[in-house]
Parts: structure tokens; sequence; C-alpha cells
């Protein structure tokens, strides 16, 4: 057993490793359809593991029908219904096909996605833009102003910041991320700053495209208005960094963490990118908007919380104390579930660094058999949908997965590795 | 027994491992105490301690 102790502890050392060296950069813009691996017309990816229509929530279900209408495929809510449940639409996670997607995270053929690629590896990540808040399809919304503004994205906003793209070059998110937990974000819930900083990047260069003033003015605008625009860009990077540590035999820390309002999954470095360990979605524990309560609340959704798993968002709650007004609870409470979370993990982040914490690297790279051992279970702050689609966000707090995720991991890396 | 009452007629230094209501109730008393976040390894359940024992 001597000799699995010790497999276990290098495979976790080289997963730290590829965790901390992974360099995401965001390379330019596509559509889902040219460049997401495995992408039809009639495929829709959604966030979380694995679900089948009649198994999803309801913003992951007034999403898919958003999506259906957006691509011509549906005329109305009740074709685009039937066509979900006919069977002629393949349902397939974010997550096996290089993408991610905050809450029901629905990412179809022509939507625009931001394309970013670990360049340590040269594995990629894609992720569609931000709608902003409000009444949004991540939220299930599919009113004719929410597919109005996704197809403004396809047609208008997108070609803008694909030229602008090009004349900025390459961004280096690793080192944005870095400094915006400077600035008091923690890359999940909170992007004041992150999208700032890519609002300074993108404006010069984009005045200086061909485009009319008009058209650039609304597209500045929309940026300035969409305050989580920065969370589509962490989410990838982390995706990427994360995707890095697949095929790492014996290593026990956790690769991906997410949810698609039914379940809460997880995938494990040593187990590979075909195992979820998968239960129930927790209710989210937080401050609802005023009107709103827990009984307005779908469970826990969406891919976001790849941020934690790569040591950002919940685990640098240290890093951005103002997050309180929006999760609930005092700045003290930040710093406390940053300090936790060291608790559980394997290492130290040598980039994401919080500096109440006297610019101490955040806690990195989930070991499963800390969380069983310990009882700590991974902090994530997260928003909170209503489980009625189309009415949009209710609220925002703090959310655990379930233990069982970790319990049936463990379980499955025991038995796969039994004779070391 | 003499030993025991000496020990309480100096000021207690408590610490409380585990059950954090024990703690809030002596803090509640004006006692100072430090509580330490225990738990028993994987919150008691046996066969996965002992499934941990092999590769921790």
């Amino acid at each position: 057993m001597a000799d699995l102790k010790e497999k276990i502890a290098n495979a976790n050392k080289e997963v730290l490793n590829r965790i901390l060296s992974a360099t995401p950069t965001l390379i330019g813009m596509s559509t889902a359809g040219e460049d997401i691996p495995g992408m039809t017309k009639k495929t829709i990816l959604h966030s979380g593991p694995p679900v089948t229509w009649d198994k999803m929530c309801g913003p992951q279900k007034g999403a898919v029908i958003g999506a259906l209408m957006y691509e011509d495929l549906a005329k109305n809510e009740k074709e685009a219904e039937d066509l979900a449940q006919s069977g002629e639409i393949i349902f397939s996670p974010c997550h096996h096909h290089e993408a991610v997607g905050p809450m029901a995270g629905i990412v179809s053929y022509s939507m625009p996605v931001w394309k970013v690629k670990n360049k340590t590896y040269g594995n990629m990540a894609y992720c569609t833009i931000n709608e902003g808040l409000g009444k949004v399809l991540r939220f299930g919304a599919y009113q004719p102003e929410v597919l109005e503004r996704l197809r403004y994205f396809q047609n208008e906003l997108y070609p803008i910041v694909k030229e602008t793209l090009k004349l900025v070059g390459e961004i280096d998110l690793k080192s944005m991320i870095a400094q915006v937990l400077q600035m008091g974000d923690e890359g999940h819930n909170r992007n004041r700053a992150g999208t700032s900083l890519l609002f300074r990047m993108l404006a010069p260069a984009m005045v200086e495209t061909n485009f009319t003033i008009a058209e650039k003015v609304k597209a500045l605008k929309f940026f300035d208005s969409a305050d989580h625009t920065f969370l589509n860009l962490t989410m990838p990077a982390c995706k990427c960094t994360m995707d890095a540590t697949f095929g790492v035999e014996y290593s026990t820390i956790v690769s991906t963490m997410a949810r698609n309002g039914t379940e809460f999954g997880i995938r494990v470095a040593g187990l590979g990118p075909d195992k979820w360990f998968t239960a129930p979605s927790e209710i989210v524990d937080g401050l609802y908007f005023p009107g709103f309560s827990e009984e307005d609340a779908n469970p826990d959704v969406g891919d976001s919380c790849i941020t934690e798993t790569t040591g950002i968002g919940g685990f640098c709650m240290g890093a951005a104390p103002a997050i309180v007004q929006f999760v609930g609870g005092t700045p003290q409470d930040a710093i406390n579930y940053s300090t936790k979370m060291y608790e559980i993990t394997e290492g130290e982040g040598n980039t994401y660094k919080i500096p109440a914490l006297n610019f101490r690297g955040s806690a990195t790279g989930i070991d499963i058999r800390k969380v069983v051992q310990t009882q700590i279970l991974p902090v994530i702050n997260t928003g909170i949908a209503a489980k009625k689609p189309g009415v949009g966000q209710v609220g925002a707090g703090i959310v655990h997965p379930p233990m069982d995720c970790f319990v049936q991991s463990l379980k499955e890396f025991s038995k796969v590795y039994a004779n070391g | 027994m003499s030993k025991l009452n000496e020990l309480f007629n100096k000021k207690l230094n408590v610490v409380n491992f585990g059950i954090e209501s024990f703690y809030e109730d002596l803090k509640k008393q004006n006692v100072e105490a430090i509580h330490v976040d225990w738990k028993p390894v994987a919150g008691g359940d046996k066969d996965l301690a002992n499934m941990l024992s092999d590769l921790i």
C-alpha cells in the first residue's frame, strides 16, 4: 500500500503542476458550429453532467426552447417542446465538447463563442458571450427580446469583437485573472474588475475597426452594461486548465465540478473524463432579490463552478470582500471560506493569490480523499435561478457539492487502483 | 482530588474540539475558549476510514 500511496502522491503533484503551469489565452472568436468539436445543427449542449430532456430542470428546458427558436428549428414554444422530446435533438454536456456554459449552459450551432487555448498543453475551451442580467437564455428565458439579443450577438457584436481581437492579438487570461484578484473580483460572481479590464483592452482597438460609429458605440455600451462578461472568459480559462489534468493515472484530484440543475457531477483526473459521479443538486443558501424566496429557487445549476475547481471563485472569496453583499455573510466569512479550502487541496496557486491572506496562493487541486476524510466540502458561490423558466435570477448565495459525489468517486478509485 | 480542586480554583484555559455549540455556550457565559473545527475521519464511517487508510 505504501507503493500506492506514493503513486497517488506523485500523480497529484503532476496534476497540480499541470494546473499551475497552464496558460489560458484568449485567441479569438468563432461560432459553436465552426469550432466546437462534435457540434451539429441539431446538437444542443447543456451545463453539468449528462441529462435527458425529461429530467432537465425548468431553466434548462426554457433555454433549450429558446435555442431551438433562435436556430429557426421551431417557430414557437410548442414546436420547440415537441422537437426537444422527439429524439431528433442531440443533448450533450458542454464538458464533453471542450466547452462550458453558465447556469443552463445552453450552446447551439450558430452562437458566437470565445476561443481560449491552454498554450502549455495545446487544448481548447469555448464559451458563449454573457448576456448580462435580467431576462436571459441562461436562466431559461426565451421571450422575443432574449432571442433578439442572441441575434444581435450573432449578426452585429460578434463580427466587431472578432475583428477587434485580431487587432488586439492574444490576451493572456491567466495574468488578467491574477490582476482581478487584486482588484476585488473572485472570477465567479464578481466580475466588475475583469470586465472593466477587458473593456480597456478592447475599446481602443475597436475604435480602429471599420465598423460604423453607431455599431461600435452599441457594442461598447453592451459590454459596459454586462458586468459578468468576464465570467464567460474565466470559465473557459479554467476549463482548458483543468482538462489538461485528465490522463494522469492514480490522481485523486477533481478535474470537473458541474451541475445541470437536477444533478451535481464531478470527474476525477485519475478516473478519466468518461466517469461522472453524480448526486442531486443542492438548494443554494443565499440572499434573495425582493419578492423572491427559497420556494422560487431551482437547485444549483451551471458549469461556472469550474472556477472553484481551479482555485478561484469561492476559493478566492477572501480576495473579494464586497461579494458578501451579494451572496450573504461578512468579509471575515469570505476569508474563512478561502482559508478552509487549504484543508482539502493538494497545494496553493502560484499566480492566483489573495491579498488579504498576505498574497497566499489560493487553495488549488481538490483532493477527493481529503474531502471524504475531513468532511469539508468545496465552497461555491453562485447565482440562484428561478425554477420557473423565463423568470431569471432570483438571488445569489453559497452552495456545496453533495458529499455523495466524493464518496462514490473514492469508492471507484479504490476499486480501480485496488492492486496498486 | 486536591489537584482537581486546585485546577478549578485557577483560570481555566478551555479548548473545545468538534461540536461547536459547546463552544458557543461557553462564549455566552463569558468563558474564554478556543474552538477547534474537528470531525472524526470520514464522519465516523468505518468502511470509508479503512478505505482511506490505504490511500492517504
